[in-house]
């Protein structure tokens, strides 16, 4: 198998693993968000199994690459995600939304003193990350790093004003250091997007604002990882990856239905769950 | 824990306000199935707007509406709404438009999801500005009967609920009374000793609480202050004269909730000492149960406060 071939083959047997990571800490917790963290496995993996430049034995190194969770209700797939990569042990992640947890509902990065590694910045209000994002670019810039900032934004999450007034803002700085990426599973909270308040033109929107649009399938692990490299090379300007993937990917009861954007699978569930991501092919 | 979400109890009283009154709209902001809106929606498509996930365009919008007659109840979790202070400051507060604002998922009653999600400074935001109302049931009777007051109340009413179940705490034939305390125990004590002022979620507590230190031969009262602006000032100052002593509970934040608005009327009005037992810090994720016991929001802790506020003199 040729090198790429070979990583690619890597990726997508960590998704799978992570996919089932997701669905035991939920199950554990009782609660949570199962559907965005499923559609989010293939992009997340992208970012911390291939692209990011990061160090978690040092977590806190100046130059890595940052991650946000804008969309922060997804904690399962990013808790699996720190935790594969070496972050915070493995079993921690069946703390995960109990009492003293380091490891809340939503991304908490915790006071200065105990810091968590991993976790840039504290989200869970939608609307919030690109614009810390932007500042994290800028900061970059100002310290004359090379370090990328990479938030990943829900496709509801894109119905918030602030997501816009970042959106205008950060062509004004040439910000090319900055890749958004929009997991666009096509499911808020209540409905789907497109009956809640529809974002279309959604590519001519970002591209109307002055960004470089890149549109993969989301979960094509080798799609993702193409447009993480070609981005890399557009300059004088900002990138945003909108990665179409279906909101509960998986598991097939949990697919592109929104009764499964924020509850946990009995254990029962969970087992069918488990059953079928490990069945399918890679 | 028994009895209904006030949540619950909101989403079946609006149905009834809203079958006497046409002119009740609702607007949510992708939260309808968490603010138990649904069921409006399904009955009055023509009255109900959902606005996506952008909460200061539901506030303006709803402003509007107000603005030309409607009675809009914007619906959404209590701090995505009051964390757009500012512009329910101008487009409601200062236009005088008679917004009923909705916030559910107060406090750290809510549970796993943590902090990001928790109404934990709603209520000091929404009683600093002048005219709004702020309304917090103790449980489903007063709900309904606090949504049917909010309806003809005229002026902005920021409406605080739980997610979580609350045990009944009023009798079923119950009458809310605007900006009055309550009296929360049948066999109810005089307060000669203390009284305890509680709201929303923690006024089950804090009966219990008072039942506990009158069995222990005290004379303890408990208060539910369901209306958090206008304060009931004279119920306060009744109680800190019978004793000189209140202890408030709120599963709020410490400051500019229950605790701070009593403090403002003992200093203000009256001689005494107030302790305040409320979220210290910022809150955290985990069981409600175990939440209230680490935050003392217990029926232990209120006890225990209790007694350290009767060792004052
Ligand atoms: C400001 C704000 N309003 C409302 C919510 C409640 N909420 C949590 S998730 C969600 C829907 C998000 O949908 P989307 O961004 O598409 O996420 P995904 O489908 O990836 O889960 C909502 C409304 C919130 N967290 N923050
Ligand atoms: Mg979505």
């Amino acid at each position: 198998m040729p090198q790429v071939a070979a990583d690619i083959q890597r990726l997508k047997k960590i998704a799978q693993e992570l996919r089932v990571d997701v669905i035991r800490i939920l199950t554990e917790a009782g609660s949570g968000h199962p559907g965005g963290s499923l559609s989010a496995v293939e992009i997340i993996t992208a970012l911390f199994f291939h692209k990011m430049r990061h160090r978690p034995d040092d977590p806190f190194w100046s130059d890595r690459d940052r991650f946000i969770l804008s969309k922060g209700h997804c904690t399962a797939i990013y808790y699996a995600t720190l935790a594969k990569a070496g972050y915070i042990p493995q079993e921690e992640l069946f703390t995960f939304r109990k009492l003293g947890s380091r490891l809340q509902g939503h991304p908490y990065p915790g006071p200065p003193d105990r810091r968590v590694p991993g976790i840039e910045a504290a989200t869970g209000s939608l609307g919030q990350g690109l614009s810390i994002a932007i500042g994290m670019a800028l900061a970059g810039r100002l310290a004359r790093k090379a370090h990328r900032v990479y938030p990943l934004l829900g496709d509801g999450e894109c119905q918030a004003g602030q997501v816009w007034e970042a959106a205008m803002l950060a062509p004004k700085y040439r910000l090319d250091n900055l890749c958004a990426i929009v997991d666009q599973n096509r499911i808020q909270n209540d409905d789907f997007v497109e009956r809640t308040l529809s974002l279309e033109p959604f590519r001519a929107k970002w591209e109307a604002f002055g960004w470089h649009v890149i549109q993969v399938n989301g979960h094509e692990i080798s799609e993702v990882v193409q447009a993480l490299e070609d981005v890399e090379g557009v300059k004088g300007k900002p990138s945003v990856i909108i990665a179409g993937t279906v909101k509960g990917k998986g598991v097939s009861f949990m697919e592109n239905n929104p009764e499964w954007h924020g509850k946990a699978p009995t254990r029962e569930e969970a087992e069918r769950a488990v059953q079928e991501i490990l069945a399918a092919p890679l | 824990m028994g009895g209904k979400a006030t949540r619950v109890a909101f989403g079946e009283a609006l149905l009834k306000v809203a079958a006497k009154n046409d002119r009740v709209v609702v607007i949510n902001a992708d939260l309808g199935k968490s603010t138990n809106t649904v069921k409006f929606v399904e009955k009055y498509p023509d009255r109900s707007f959902n606005v996506g996930v952008a909460e200061a365009n539901m506030i303006g919008i709803g402003a509007g509406l107000a603005l030309e007659g409607w009675i809009p109840f914007i619906c959404t979790f209590a701090i995505f709404v009051a964390g757009r202070f500012e512009t329910i400051r101008v487009s409601v507060a200062y236009n005088h438009a008679n917004v009923k604002i909705v916030g559910t998922h107060a406090g750290i009653g809510i549970g796993e999801d943590g902090y990001s999600q928790m109404g934990l400074e709603d209520i000091a935001l929404m009683r600093s500005l002048p005219n709004m109302s702020v309304i917090q049931p103790g449980d489903a009777i007063e709900t309904e009967r606090a949504v049917e007051y909010i309806v003809e109340h005229e002026g902005p009413v920021f409406l605080r609920l739980t997610r979580q179940k609350v045990e009944d705490v009023n009798p079923p034939d119950y009458r809310f009374e605007f900006g009055k305390g309550v009296i929360v125990d049948a066999a109810r004590g005089e307060g000669r000793d203390l009284t305890i002022m509680a709201t929303g979620g923690t006024v089950h507590n804090a009966r219990e609480a008072a039942r506990e230190l009158r069995s222990q031969g005290l004379d303890v009262r408990a208060v539910n202050i369901h209306t958090l602006k206008p304060i009931d000032e004279e119920l306060v100052l009744d109680s800190v004269q019978r004793s000189g002593r209140i202890l408030t509970v709120e599963d709020h934040g410490l400051h500019g909730g229950l605790g701070g608005a009593v403090c403002e009327v003992v200093a203000e009005r009256g001689e005494g000492v107030v302790r305040r037992i409320a979220v210290r810090d910022f809150g955290e994720s985990g069981d409600p149960v175990a939440l209230y016991k680490k935050f003392g929001l217990s029926i232990d802790n209120i006890v225990a406060e209790a007694k350290k506020l009767l060792k004052t003199k």
